[in-house]
C-alpha cells in the first residue's frame, strides 16, 4: 500500500510545478480599420505625459533626461494635478455613481521605447507607472470609504477607475533609420 | 538487596508502519491540490524581469504562453544564440504566432473565446525589437489580452 502511495507522490513531484504566474495585465489597442475615417480630434497635449525608454535604457519624461526613481512621483503628481496649473492635465467635470459630479482628469500617458531597449527596464518603467495609478487609486479609496482599493467589492472598483482612469497606451512603434 | 534479573534476551521491537500508507496518502493528496501540471518543456533561457505590481494568473486554462529568449545551450548549436521565440514545444517565427492563435483559439469554449488571455515570457535581457514585433503580430490576431509575466519583489533594482 504504502510502496503505491508513494510511487504516486513521486510521480506528482516529477509531474508537477508549484509555482503561480504573476504578471502586469495590459490591453492591446485594436488595429484601427482602413476604412472607418480616423478620429482627427487629437488629445491636448498638456494631457500627455510623454514617457520615452531610449536605446541606452536612458528614460526620458517630457524629453527631459530623468531618474528611474522619480518617475513614479512625477506620473503621480501630473495625474493628481493638485493646484490646477495650465501645464498639466484638464479636469472635466463627470457624473460618477457613489462620487456624484466630480472632476475628472483627463491625463494619458503614453510610453514609448526604441528597438534597442531591454525588456526588462521597459517592464520596469510601465510597473512605475502602474503603480502611480494604483497609488492614487488607493488614495481615494481611503479617503472614500475607507479600505484600500484592493477590499473594495466590484461596483466601487468600477467607481474609482472611471474616477481615475489614465489609459496608459503603448504608442504605435516606429522603425527610425530603416 | 535488589537483584537485577535479565529475563530473557532484550529484542528492539519493528515499527508500527501500519499508519505509514495514511501518511503517504496525505501528502500525496497536498501535493495533487497544490500543484498543476507541467505543459511545456521551456527550450529558452528566460530570467523575467521584477515588478512590484504583478497580479497573480487566475485562470490558467484560459492563458496561451508566449516564451521568448535565448535558446538553451544544447540548442544553440542548431538555433544560434539570438533571442527566439517559443510556441509550445517548437521555435517558430513571428508569422506563426497567428496561427498558433487562432489553434489555441480553437481549443477554448465558446463562452471562454472572448477572455483569452496570452502570457508573454520574455527574458528581461531581449531587446525590445522582437517584443514590439511579437505584440504587433498578436494586435493582427486581435489577441488583444496580454499579461507580461514577472516576479513580484519589493524594490526594483535595475541592472
Amino acid at each position: 500500500m504504502a510502496d503505491i502511495a508513494f510511487l504516486l507522490l513521486i510521480f506528482f513531484l516529477a509531474a508537477t510545478t508549484m509555482d503561480s504566474d504573476t504578471g502586469l495585465m495590459r490591453q492591446l489597442p485594436a488595429i484601427p480599420d482602413p476604412n472607418v475615417p480616423q478620429d482627427i480630434n487629437k488629445i491636448n497635449d498638456r494631457n500627455i505625459l510623454e514617457v520615452k525608454v531610449n536605446k541606452d535604457n536612458l528614460l526620458l519624461v517630457e524629453g527631459q533626461l530623468t531618474e528611474f526613481s522619480q518617475l513614479r512621483e512625477i506620473a503621480h503628481d501630473f495625474i493628481l494635478n493638485a493646484n490646477d496649473e495650465p501645464n498639466m492635465p484638464e479636469k472635466e467635470i463627470i457624473n460618477i455613481p457613489y462620487f456624484g459630479d466630480v472632476p475628472v482628469t483627463k491625463a494619458v500617458i503614453s510610453l514609448q521605447n526604441d528597438i534597442g531597449t531591454k525588456y526588462g527596464v521597459y517592464i520596469a518603467v510601465q510597473n512605475e507607472l502602474i503603480a502611480a495609478r494604483t497609488e492614487l487609486r488607493d488614495e481615494l479609496s481611503r479617503r472614500e470609504f475607507g479600505v484600500p482599493y484592493e477590499r473594495l467589492d466590484e461596483d466601487r472598483k468600477g467607481s474609482i477607475d472611471d474616477y481615475i482612469k489614465v489609459p496608459i497606451s503603448e504608442a504605435e512603434p516606429k522603425r527610425i533609420g530603416e | 538487596m535488589a537483584k537485577f534479573v535479565k529475563t530473557g534476551k532484550r529484542t528492539i521491537k519493528a515499527l508500527n508502519t501500519s499508519s505509514l500508507p495514511d501518511i503517504v496518502f496525505m501528502i500525496l493528496f497536498f501535493f495533487m491540490a497544490v500543484t498543476t501540471m507541467r505543459e511545456t518543456d521551456v527550450m529558452v533561457t528566460v530570467r523575467i524581469p521584477d515588478a512590484t505590481e504583478g497580479k497573480v494568473l487566475e485562470k490558467k486554462s484560459l492563458a496561451s504562453f508566449i516564451y521568448i529568449g535565448e535558446p538553451l545551450e544544447t540548442f544553440q548549436v542548431m538555433y544560434g544564440t539570438e533571442p527566439k521565440i517559443q510556441l509550445n514545444d517548437t521555435f517558430k517565427e513571428i508569422d506563426d504566432i497567428q496561427d498558433f492563435i487562432a489553434q489555441e483559439r480553437e481549443q477554448l469554449n465558446e463562452a471562454d473565446k472572448t477572455k483569452m488571455l496570452v502570457v508573454l515570457k520574455i527574458d528581461r535581457d531581449t531587446r525590445m525589437g522582437v517584443v514590439t514585433d511579437v505584440k504587433q503580430a498578436l494586435r493582427r490576431a486581435s489577441a488583444l489580452k496580454i499579461m507580461y509575466a514577472n516576479t513580484n519583489v519589493e524594490r526594483i533594482v535595475l541592472q
